[in-house]
Formats: structure tokens, sequence, C-alpha cells
């Protein structure tokens, strides 16, 4: 088996004696050389601010930036005016909200979301509420993290139901919803969706317009870019209609004294000067993915989530959150009478990097009645051989806070 | 391996006064959703001096052995004390370096204690 941990520097640090194990890939994943390089060639040889200035290198830097562009495009099937490059998956949001959401949303509208919504895609709409007075609803879910087919009734039959704001995976239970025919019931509707894709990106091939996604956003940071850098698609004919977000340069094609004239897309959504290297770099993680190929990825994170739920299976002490279909390689594990954060702290002794809390996602956390868990999240390059070290650490960390 | 000293763990796995004391004068709930940590901690006073300290909840090893600890220390000393006391004085309680990513684990029972005085005051 082709190993690929050598493509991340920062898998060549050595804790405790151990290479360096890094499980908290839905928090970020670390990043191939081929982005880093990516940055540090946008600083060396360009360094140039875009759409601007006649000399060769804000030529290159523009270049440079707009073909990750049409990278981003063709990634996710898109337009090249239907991508705008944000800071996050999180302003990708906070701009639906404001800029859509304000203008298109009045008091008593429904803005349906899932149980299982990270934060980031429930407080824009918690805020909108405070402003317009929307009605937020819920999606409920089963154990295994589908959705409630009774619930999704319940909230289509909503008369006023406006949006469907939901994820494609779940950054606790692992789930990886298939969206289509609940974004096509939307349609029949007339019900917009907008589509959290920020955990599920790195893990499928993804067409948002097979999907029929009004609206699809993600960060960088998760995807092997750096953080700083997201992207929000929009179907191009709700982007035109949509006020600007933020004012200022680059977004304006003209400007007088008392009115402004805003820019064509993409340049409307995209006011100041944006993080130019990291779109860049981004573009690069695009191509680093490409040339591993999704069916490589695919069937290496089945392959790892299969071996992972066997072995796990025999710690008597380890509840698995979640089901076993379609599912990220990402396991929140409850653990009887240990503490997730004594046990991520001695994880991180014997060089494993994983995460533990709510990960965002309280209202989830609320619904199994746990408070807190132990995340692992996986990618390709992963190995069989860190999970059974994992394993083992799980089992020793076990006896020691219980001696 | 120094933060699960010893100490800590024996403190983790038998906790003192970990009950609820029902002729409190005072108590006080501190949640912290991000850890799933939840401790109610009581205190009886004899004019300004802690008579007697106790705690429920759940918590990782630090928090609970953090509370533990405190618990059989601030017997005897002032509220002005106890309101006085910070991260370090846990360091040195504890015996260990506290890292900023655990300092909240060990400041919930401290947290906890000082609102429950503070209301005290507030009361009389």
């Amino acid at each position: 088996m082709i190993g690929y941990r050598e493509n991340f520097p920062l898998l060549r640090r050595v804790c405790a004696d151990h290479p360096l194990q890094y499980f908290d890939n839905a928090a970020t994943t670390p990043k191939p050389q081929v982005v880093i390089d990516a940055v540090i060639d946008y600083y060396n040889l360009h360094n140039a601010n875009i759409h601007r200035g006649p000399n060769f290198l804000a030529e290159e830097a523009t270049t440079l930036y707009e073909d990750a562009r049409l990278k981003l495009a063709e990634f996710i099937g898109a337009k090249r005016e239907e991508i705008i490059f944000t800071s996050s998956t999180t302003a990708s949001i906070n701009l639906v909200a404001r800029s859509w959401g304000e203008v298109s949303l009045k008091k008593g509208d429904v803005v349906a979301l899932s149980r299982a919504e990270h934060h980031a895609n429930i407080v824009p709409w918690l805020q909108l509420k405070e402003k317009i007075g929307i009605v937020i609803k819920y999606i409920e879910i089963n154990k295994d993290g589908s959705f409630n087919s009774e619930s999704l009734d319940k909230i289509f039959a909503q008369p006023k139901l406006r949006l469907l704001a939901i994820t494609l995976a779940s950054n606790v239970l692992g789930k990886y919803y298939n969206l289509k025919p609940i974004i096509k019931r939307a349609q029949s509707l007339g019900v917009f969706s907008l589509v959290d894709a920020a955990q599920g990106i790195a893990h499928q091939p993804l067409n948002v317009k097979e999907l029929g996604a009004d609206f699809l956003v993600f960060s960088g940071h998760k995807l092997f870019a750096p953080a700083g850098v997201g992207v929000l698609y929009g179907r191009q004919e709700l982007l035109e209609v949509m006020p600007p977000f933020l004012g200022g340069g680059a977004m304006i094609a003209e400007v007088l004294e008392q009115s402004y004239v805003p820019a064509e897309l993409p340049d409307k959504f995209e006011a100041g000067t944006p993080n130019i290297e990291g779109a860049i770099a981004l573009g690069a993680a695009v191509d680093f993915i490409k040339k591993i190929g999704w069916t490589e990825i695919v069937s290496r994170e089945k392959m790892l989530s299969d071996y992972f739920l066997q072995k796990i299976k025999a710690l008597d002490f380890v509840q698995v959150l979640g089901g076993k279909k379609d599912r990220l390689p990402l396991f929140s594990l409850v653990l009887k009478d240990l503490h997730p954060h004594d046990v991520a702290d001695l994880l991180g002794e014997r060089g494993i990097i994983v995460r533990a809390g709510h990960h965002c996602a309280q209202p989830l956390h609320d619904y199994f009645q746990v408070p807190a868990t132990l995340r692992t999240s996986l990618s390709f390059y992963n190995s069989q051989a860190e999970i059974d070290y994992f394993i083992n650490s799980l089992k020793e960390i076990k006896a020691l806070l219980q001696s | 391996m120094d933060i699960y000293a010893r100490n800590i763990l024996d403190h983790y796995q038998r906790p003192r006064h970990r009950r609820k004391l029902s002729d409190a004068d005072a108590s006080f709930r501190e949640l912290n959703r991000s850890c799933g940590d939840d401790m109610t901690v009581f205190v009886k006073m004899k004019g300004d001096i802690i008579k007697e300290i106790s705690f429920e909840g759940n918590g990782c090893a630090i928090s609970v052995a953090t509370i533990s600890i405190l618990s059989e220390e601030l017997v005897g000393k002032t509220k002005a004390e106890l309101l006085a006391m910070d991260l370090p004085d846990l360091q040195e309680l504890l015996g260990i370096h506290i890292s900023t990513r655990r300092s909240k684990c060990a400041l919930i029972g401290l947290r906890a204690l000082q609102r429950a005085v503070t209301s005290l005051e507030n009361k009389s």
C-alpha cells in the first residue's frame, strides 16, 4: 500500500519517540508540501495585490488567483461567476444570511436546520431571527444520524418554509448525507437550500448542479489548504440579484459622491484585498486531491472506517456515536467513566492528536445526552497501524486513570 | 505525565467531600459547556471564616482533583483569601504546571466557590 504521510511536513514531527499521529482532520487537516509551496511562491515571487496595477507582478498574482477560482469551479461543477472566495465556511453562511436572507425572508418565514448542524450553521440564522423574526425549526435525526423522515415530513408541511440550511456531513456523527432527494423535494416546493459542505468536501466528490443546491459553502483549511480562505457557491441567478454584503474596494464598478455601482460577479462579493495566497493555495490543494484521485481517497477511507469500527468494538468502555452506513472516517467516542479531556491530553503525550468536547454542536450533544465526546477524525493518509496504536493507547490510558 | 501525578489521580479517584451540604450558607453551580463539566459547590461559613466545603458534579481529572483539594485546603481561610486566589495559587496547591488548555479545568471549582461566597455578600 502506498503511504501518503510523506506529503505532509507536519507528520515528520516526533512526539515521545513516536511519529506524530494526526487524528484531528475534522478540525483542520495538515497541509501538504505542495500547498505550503504555493504560499511561499506567492510571497517569494509575486507578492502583489490583484486586479490592479499595470505591473507584471500584479498580473501574475491576478492570474494565479483567478486560476484558483477556475480550479474550484471545476472541482464542484460550478461556473467561475458562482465561486466567491470568503474567509471561511462561517463567513460564507453569514454572507448568505445577511445578503440573501435579509432581503428574501420576512417575519414568520421558516428556516429549517438539521439537529446535526455545527454552530456555524445555527447562529447566523438565530441572529437573523433576532433581527427580522424568522422562525427556526430543526429536522430531528435518528440515532444513526440519518434524518428522521417523520420530522422531515413535518418540516416540509410548514407553509412558510423558505430555506433548508443543512449539513452535508455531521462533524460529530460522521454521517454523510444523501441530500439530493431532500433538495429535490425542497425545489418542488419552491424552497431554497444551503448546504454546509465544510465536513463533507474532503471525503467525496461533489457536483453542485447534480446536488441541486442553491448555495454551498466550505472552508479551505479542512481541505488541505490554509485557514482564512473559504468558498461560497451560489446559483448565478441568485447571486446576481443579491445585494453586496461588504462594501469597499474591488467590489465596485464605479463610485460617485452619493452612490456606487457594484461590480459584476464574482467581484461584487469580494470587497477589500482578499486572502490571495490562501485562494491560490486552495487551488493547489484541489490539484493535490485530483492527483491522488477520488477513487483512491474514497476506498482508503472506507477501509480505515471499517477497520476502526471493527477494532473499537473490542473495547467495552467505548461507545461510538452514529451508525455504520455512509460515514466519514470520523468517530465520536463516549468513554465510560473517563473524561474525554483527560484522555485527549494523555493521547497527546503519546503523539496522538484528537479532539475532545462538544465540537461546536451543542444541540446535537443535548439530543444524545452526552456532555462531551472524544473525537477521532481520520483522512485517507492515515493507516491501520495508526489505528492499532490508538486502540492500544486508549487501553493503557484507561488503566492509568482508573488505577 | 506530571499533570496526572499520583496526588491528582488520588483526588480524582477518591474525591474528598463529594456530597451535598444541606445546611450550606451558599452554593453555586458552574458549567463549562465546552468541556461538559458541571460542578455545584456548597460552602458553610462561620462569620468570615470558611468552615466547610463540599461539591457535586462531574468533570475531568484536573477539575475534580482541584475542587477536592480546595475542599480540604480552604477550610479555616477567610472569604477575602478565597476571593484573592487565582491560577498561580492553584498551580502551587496542585504542585503541577497547568497548561493554558487545561486552566479552565482547574479554575471551574475555584470560580464556583468565589461566586458562591460573593452571592453571600450580596445577600447580607
